[in-house]
């Protein structure tokens, strides 16, 4: 529901609790007020000038995983 | 873009459209309700449905908070705007909705109301201690994904003490949009599983879902926003539907934990609690499905701060959204439906934006129509 | 390049226009001295050619033989400046664009301009400078023009209105009810580009790209189109409404529909990004550069590889083709393989957050 993306965190600020953030290029500054531990080179989900959540990166690449493997079987039929 | 663009691959939607094939019983229909709007948006703007077998069919949810929001909370809205010459904030996805009499917040701007449009609720905030001698009003909408938002802007406003902003609180709560789906008033339920919401989810978590789910005995995938999470999430609930289970899965892994944001939670719960009824465009009063203001914030309450009297919503006769929303009608069997109610004339909520049912099949999708006998399709 | 002002060598009868630190005033605008000084030291001094130097109401001009297009539009855009180009440099490009679309060799401008009291004189002459530069590039003369002026608040600084006149080559026979089913559909650049660039620009929309309008003349493009195929269909650039409503337009005009191909569209990686942000659909984006074409499918290669080769024409792509469809829909077929509807715009796309 309602339009969040990841984007990457470049930058954080943290005595004004945000971060400055990348979607392929675009920066755009956030505020950090709902999440915690945020570092450099992390991927947050992005909402109304917010950052929603932190993207857990290794279960995304699980997903990725079983996509490649649904993609290369269906290939061989 | 990273984390995107991975899921958007042709080969992989290629690849779970024929699993999905492989996995459908031919002798029954899979009825699959997207409770989510932008869910809605995603199927009709990928195509998704010419991907998919013909026993597998989408039904539509209310989850557009754009689109069940009333007409009386746009009245409402213009006649702070008028009677209090305050400046109105609010996101752009609401100039369109409709109002009685045809009205709306674009046309109000149109005729001179200061209604301005706003990306973030700390744009309201600004705007407030840019004209500290006018009132700003912030129309607060949406679901659990942009309550927390309006939650830190409240709380900030209120530890700098902004004399002269205040919220005009909307914000719906998904639970009890479900609760009515999952409880029509004749008893006719003919959904058979659940697409979850995601950026909501990412907020509550999925256990939430679980009560439903154990209750009503439907399986419910929590889904992410890109076509191939809904194609994945789409072939979860059909193995569940097929073994005749009803459990909740958590298809956006890498987004939604089971107990979701704690942090957003808390402040959700420091600065508002429940309503005990709202008004919902297309679903009727619901209990307990709303958010107001709690009274340690109340100097922030539009409400309180700027009463009006409107009269109660009416919603156009002959609109079928009600039908629609619950999944029992199809935007084209509406007699309304691209006659006199089109994306720029709106009637009734399912038209309001592009995430409601009847926009997205107007806009993405009225070629399939059978009434237009087009070929395209297959001459392509 | 700034033009000598060819009244240099006579003694001046006016006082030096403080363009440095003077504003617009009514009186500017009133057809006085004042007006007459205006005109003479910031238009004149940087539009200057023979027609304009002939110094009356109207320019007068000797014309071949043969057809003429002529066409007009208005500039209003906000802000006046933005990465790319400003208001000047897409008043001569657009209305130079419009000619180009009828394959007309474009001659002539006029431009009509209504100032803002107030507005400082240097920001107009960096808009006029721009004007006469992207004049020169396109190989047109701004030979008669117009100023008046607005109170205060009752502008937006400045507004630009432009005619043009060109001469279209006798082989050329372009038209939007022209598409036939089989024809195909050619891209000639980058979807979205100058409505990202704006956006950036705006103030509370907040986010930084390095992406920049791609107006721009498209005059030579069109010739050099023209020479390898002179039969074209028709073009037509993409402005306001984006790729979408142009589609819809010439599939309207010609009762025809089309197919696109989601996965064929150029688009950079940060207009991409932008409009994920803002939640808009590139084909809804303006463009201010760029053409589409309909031809023959026997002459889309020919036609490709010679815009290819052209600085406008590098990211050129087949895009589609049009098809039979008395209801003129316009489809796509998606990234995934599935298809949508492109439709025409419905009211103005804004940015959303659900």
């Amino acid at each position: 529901m309602c339009l969040a993306m990841p984007v990457q965190v470049i930058s954080v600020d943290i005595s004004a609790d945000t971060a400055k953030v990348s979607l392929g290029g675009i920066l755009k500054e956030v505020s950090l007020a709902l999440v915690d531990d945020v570092s450099v080179g992390d991927y947050l989900l992005i909402h109304v000038g917010f950052a929603l959540n932190k993207l857990d990166e290794d279960e995304a690449t699980k997903t990725l995983e079983i996509f490649a493997e649904l993609a290369r079987l269906h290939a061989m039929e | 873009m990273k984390y995107i663009d991975e899921f958007r691959q042709r080969d992989v939607a290629q690849a779970l459209a024929s699993e999905i094939k492989k996995t459908v019983r031919p002798d029954r229909f899979y009825r699959l309700m997207e409770f989510c709007g932008g869910h809605t948006h995603a199927i009709f703007r990928y195509g998704l449905p010419d991907l998919m077998p013909d026993n597998v069919e989408f039904i539509h949810g209310p989850g557009c908070p754009v689109c069940v929001l009333p007409s009386s909370c746009i009245d409402r809205a213009i006649e702070r705007v008028q009677g209090y010459d305050a400046i109105l904030c609010t996101y752009a996805d609401m100039l369109r909705v409709p109002a009685s009499g045809g009205s709306s917040l674009f046309k109000a701007k149109a005729a001179g109301a200061d209604i301005r449009m706003v990306y973030s609720p700390f744009d309201a905030l600004k705007i407030s201690q840019d004209n500290p001698q006018r009132q700003v009003i912030f129309l607060a909408i949406g679901f659990e994904t942009t309550t927390p938002p309006t939650a830190v802007v409240i709380k900030q406003a209120a530890a700098i003490k902004q004399p002269n902003f205040s919220v005009d609180c909307n914000h719906v709560l998904t639970p009890a949009a479900l609760l009515a789906i999952l409880t029509p008033a004749d008893g006719q339920l003919n959904i058979d599983g659940f697409i979850g919401p995601s950026h909501v989810s990412t907020v509550i978590g999925s256990e939430p879902y679980e009560f439903f789910a154990r209750t009503y005995k439907k399986p419910m995938v929590i889904s992410g926003f890109e076509p191939l999470d809904v194609m994945q999430s789409i072939l979860m609930l059909i193995h569940q539907i097929n073994r005749e289970t009803y459990c909740v899965e958590n298809q956006y892994s890498r987004a939604v934990t089971p107990g979701g944001n704690r942090k957003a939670q808390a402040l959700m719960a420091e600065v508002f609690t429940q309503t005990k009824s709202f008004e919902w465009r297309g679903l009727g009063h619901l209990p307990h499905s709303a958010l107001q203001i709690r009274e340690n914030f109340s100097a922030y309450d539009a409400n309180l701060r700027f009463p009006v009297e409107t009269a109660p919503a009416s919603e156009v006769k002959s609109c079928r959204c009600p039908e629609i929303i619950r999944g029992i009608k199809k935007p084209h069997q509406c007699k309304l439906f691209g006659t006199s109610c089109t994306p720029e004339n709106p009637l009734g909520a399912c038209m309001v934006s592009s995430e409601g049912a009847c926009a997205a099949y107007w806009s993405y999708g009225r070629f399939r129509d059978p009434r237009y006998k087009i070929n395209t399709i297959n001459e392509a | 390049m700034k033009h000598k002002s060819i009244t240099s060598t006579i003694r001046t009868p006016f006082n030096r226009l403080d363009i440095k630190n003077g504003r617009v005033e009514l009186v500017h605008g009133s057809g006085g001295r004042a007006s007459a000084q205006l005109i003479e030291m910031l238009f004149k001094t940087h539009f200057d050619n023979d027609l304009l130097a002939q110094n009356n109401d109207q320019a007068l001009f000797a014309v071949d033989a043969g057809r003429l297009v002529m066409t007009t539009d208005s500039y209003v855009v906000s802000p006046l400046f933005f990465p790319g180009g400003d208001i000047g440099s897409l008043a001569v490009h657009g209305t130079v664009n419009d000619l180009a679309m009828g394959g007309a060799v474009p001659l002539y401008l006029s431009v009509a301009f209504i100032l803002e009291e107030g507005l400082a004189l240097k920001v107009l002459e960096k808009i006029v400078i721009s004007m006469a530069r992207a004049a020169t590039e396109a190989g047109v003369k701004i030979i008669t023009g117009d100023t008046k002026v607005v109170e205060r608040g009752k502008g937006d600084g400045v507004y630009i209105s432009s005619t043009g006149i060109g001469r279209v080559p006798s082989a050329v026979n372009f038209s939007g009810d022209q598409a036939q089913p089989g024809d195909a559909i050619i891209l000639s650049g980058s979807l979205g580009d100058h409505g990202i660039a704006i956006m950036s620009h705006r103030e509370n929309l907040q986010f930084e790209t390095q992406i920049v309008s791609d107006s721009a003349s498209l005059a030579d493009l069109v010739a050099c189109m023209i020479e390898v195929v002179p039969g074209i269909r028709c073009l037509r650039d993409p402005t306001r409404g984006g790729l979408a409503t142009t589609l819809n337009e010439l599939a309207q005009q010609s009762r025809v529909g089309m197919l696109i191909h989601e996965n064929t569209l150029p688009i950079k990686p940060q207009v991409s990004a932008a409009c994920e942000l803002l939640g808009l659909d590139p084909l809804y984006v303006a463009n201010e550069g760029k053409l589409v074409c309909i031809c023959d499918p026997n002459d889309a290669r020919k036609l490709l590889s010679v815009m290819r080769q052209h600085p406008l024409g590098q990211d050129a792509s087949i895009i589609g083709r049009v098809l039979a469809d008395e209801h003129a829909f316009v489809q796509m077929e998606t990234l995934l393989g599935g298809y949508r509807m492109v439709d025409w715009l419905s009211g103005e796309q804004l940015p959303r957050i659900c």
